[in-house]
């Protein structure tokens, strides 16, 4: 690619980017009032949003060929066991960090 | 007495629940700079790429996207699709966003997934202005970000000690933030729908194309529990 060619597609990137990020607050303005429907789903979103955040994290892992998604499930039930007993978001996300490291690196070396 | 200055004591609030995100963002920002290098793009472009795109997983397909033949129209549909659940960001921050001023913009242009997750859960203490901690929280990532993929760029393959696996910084992040949320809900339903629905369209389409129908079939479950519950509630009175 020319370097024009490489800035529009580039800015293509950056104006579909755009668009998904400002339609919300362009079609549901603050002068007119936000349709009921869309205060329930700004409500309820965030528990399937967050759900899927983290299938969409894990949606590489191989459960039927090594290592089975073993590493991640050991990380993660690491990291929610640790943070329902401490409640500490940063230890819980720094031993689940280092946990997955230490196994990727040392137990299940492909 | 020290006068405290509103918009300080907005920063010491909003760093720390950053600092997640600076490791993550730090680790996959030197990579895409590596990754941009290694392709035969200037740091300016990966500069221009973390300031106007912003966006991590983009990032990544752009720097294949632009070894490929010129295709300004595919690039712009394939980035749309894969940006879409930015979409239920915004619905879900139109609230919290309201009446924020002249920060509106940009709070909007830095809404990336994490942080939407910090923006959306964090408990914002009383005495600090929630604008302005939105503000710093989106300005920081953003900065961790573009920071680190220039010097990704410009220094290249130098990380002193085997990284490897430290990206799981993200899924751990995430997975604590829903944990935090589901003990935040008393409603469990919409969790469920949300597993449920990435699961499976994960299943039947692939890790390639399974966010826009897994976002369609979240919608249709909400859309329909909202009517089972409003008819409940409805029967009752």
């Amino acid at each position: 690619m020319t370097l024009p060619q490489i800035l529009i597609t580039l800015a293509m990137c950056a104006l579909a980017t755009a668009i998904t990020r400002f339609l919300p607050f362009l079609i549901f303005s603050s002068k007119r009032p936000t349709p009921q429907f869309v205060l329930y789903l700004g409500k309820v979103l965030p528990g399937a949003i967050f759900s899927m955040l983290v299938v969409y994290c894990l949606k590489n892992v191989t459960p039927l060929q090594y290592s089975y998604g073993l590493p991640e499930l050991i990380a993660i039930l690491l990291t929610a066991g640790l943070h329902l007993w401490k409640r500490q978001i940063l230890l819980s996300i720094a031993a689940g960090t280092v946990c997955y490291m230490l196994l990727i690196q040392m137990v299940f070396v492909a | 007495m020290k006068q405290k200055n509103p918009i300080w004591s907005a920063f010491l609030a909003a760093f720390p629940c950053t600092i997640p995100v600076l490791t993550g963002y730090a680790f996959l920002g030197m990579a895409l700079g590596i990754y941009m290098s290694v392709a035969g793009f200037s740091v300016w472009l990966t500069l221009l790429m973390g300031l106007a795109i912003y966006a991590g997983s983009l990032e990544f397909l752009a720097v294949s996207i632009l070894v490929a033949p010129y295709a300004p129209l595919q690039t712009f549909i394939v980035s749309l699709m894969l940006q879409a659940r930015h979409l239920f960001y915004g619905i879900t921050l139109l609230e919290k966003y309201k009446d924020s001023g002249w920060k509106k913009p940009y709070l909007i242009h830095a809404i990336t997934d994490e942080t939407f997750s910090i923006n959306c859960t964090a408990e914002v203490p009383e005495h600090v202005d929630r604008v302005w901690f939105y503000f710093f929280t989106s300005l920081l990532d953003h900065s961790y970000w573009v920071i680190a993929s220039i010097i990704g760029g410009v220094l290249g393959n130098l990380i002193p000690f085997n990284s490897e696996g430290l990206d799981f910084v993200m899924t751990a992040m995430f997975v604590v933030i829903m944990l935090e949320q589901w003990l935040k809900d008393d409603d469990h339903s919409s969790a469920w729908i949300g597993l449920i629905a990435s699961v499976g369209c994960l299943m039947i389409f692939g890790p390639d194309n399974f966010l826009i129908p897994t976002m369609i079939c979240i919608l249709a479950a909400l859309t329909v529990l909202r009517k089972i519950k409003t008819k409940v509630v409805g029967d009752i009175k």
